[in-house]
């Protein structure tokens, strides 16, 4: 989990079937960028990691870039990843984690009130991310595609 | 015996899944010079155990390409196996066994399917001499390739593993002919799993 400020920006190397979850304050102009792995903290005996979970480390997140003066209501988000790597990942227990991490980052920030205005999940491809505070943007690089900003 | 977990491993254990790594890799190297039909030196086998993160790093970064063979073990212990080679090598690993220069840049349905073969041939006997030396069944699942960032990929095994522990064993078995043919094991044992194994060798 990364808070960044204008001119930086934050990078996320290889989302698999994590997902990565850009908020930003409107305002403020200051984002973060949290990289989950697993949906559900409450599943997972070591949970010491919060940012590992997508119920835990957006929570995190948000109120990191509220002790920071960002405001709630002038957050929006954007996420990428969630994809399915192995074609019979879905056999395991892990009913396909990726879509599972997507879903359970929707519904922590839904639980937040803070609005998804983007999104570039699932597929079966890794994906590296960049996110700029200063205007939002969030590039998707993928291999062998072209680069997509959402 | 079922206390034992990757965290709170002694060095004794330790050795002995460095050992195992050993014996395994050493088994793979035989099948994989078997399977193409020339004589194949390996090094010493790396065995380490180290944080998901760095083995991105390890592996040349964590946007390098790699193919990742990602079988599910199941039987007496559970858990996953990947076996892991740079594109590059993989691409020097397809084209010792078929015979040509692959053409193209990516590799076609024969030529994935080659390396699916590789994979599972070399990870079965990996897992044959884990199972030789425990007595325990092991069943390994069918393999699934993915070609992709190394981080994406890692993040699969990452994931199951995420649920126990941060730290992963790591056995880099470097297979050298004339080309680099080296490769990435990594074992992903459940919480359980690792206690049989090492109970049922007597610990």
């Amino acid at each position: 989990m990364n808070i960044c400020y204008p001119p930086d920006t934050i990078t996320t190397i290889g989302l698999g079937s994590c997902v990565g979850i850009a908020i930003r304050d409107v305002t403020t102009k200051v984002g973060g960028l949290v990289h989950i792995m697993l949906p559900d903290s409450t599943m997972v005996k070591s949970n010491q990691n919060l940012a590992k979970f997508a119920d835990t480390g957006i929570k995190e997140l948000v109120l990191k870039l509220e002790s920071l003066g960002c405001s709630r209501q002038h957050m929006v988000a954007k996420i990428a990843g969630g994809a399915q790597m192995f074609a019979f990942q879905n056999k395991t227990e892990l009913t396909g984690i990726g879509a599972q991490n997507t879903e359970a980052s929707k519904v922590a920030l839904r639980g937040l009130g803070i609005p998804i205005i983007a999104e570039d999940v699932g597929a079966n491809y890794g994906r590296t991310v960049i996110f700029n505070p200063e205007n939002g943007a969030y590039e998707v690089r993928a291999v062998g595609k072209d680069i997509r900003t959402i | 015996m079922s206390d034992i977990t990757i965290n709170n491993m002694s060095d004794q254990y330790f050795d002995v899944l460095k050992e195992i790594g050993n014996i395994g890799a050493g088994n793979a190297t035989t099948a994989l010079s078997q399977m193409l039909n020339t004589k194949v030196d390996m090094k010493v086998p790396q065995v380490r155990l180290m944080e998901f993160k760095e083995v991105g790093t390890t592996m040349g970064g964590e946007e390098q390409i790699v193919a990742g063979i990602y079988l599910v073990v199941e039987g007496d212990i559970t858990g996953s196996i990947m076996f892991m080679q740079k594109k590059e090598s993989a691409r020097n690993m397809v084209s010792k066994l078929m015979g040509k220069e692959l053409a193209g840049e990516d590799f076609t349905d024969m030529e994935l399917s080659a390396l699916k073969e590789i994979g599972n041939i070399i990870t079965g006997a990996y897992l044959n001499s884990l199972s030789t030396l425990t007595n325990l069944t092991i069943y390994p699942s069918v393999p699934e390739i993915c070609i992709d960032m190394a981080g994406a990929i890692l993040s699969v095994p990452a994931i199951e593993f995420g649920t126990i522990a941060d730290k992963l064993l790591l056995i880099k078995t470097e297979f050298t002919d004339d080309v680099d043919l080296s490769g990435y094991f990594i074992l992903v044992p459940d919480e359980e799993s690792y206690g049989k194994i090492l109970h049922s060798l007597g610990f």
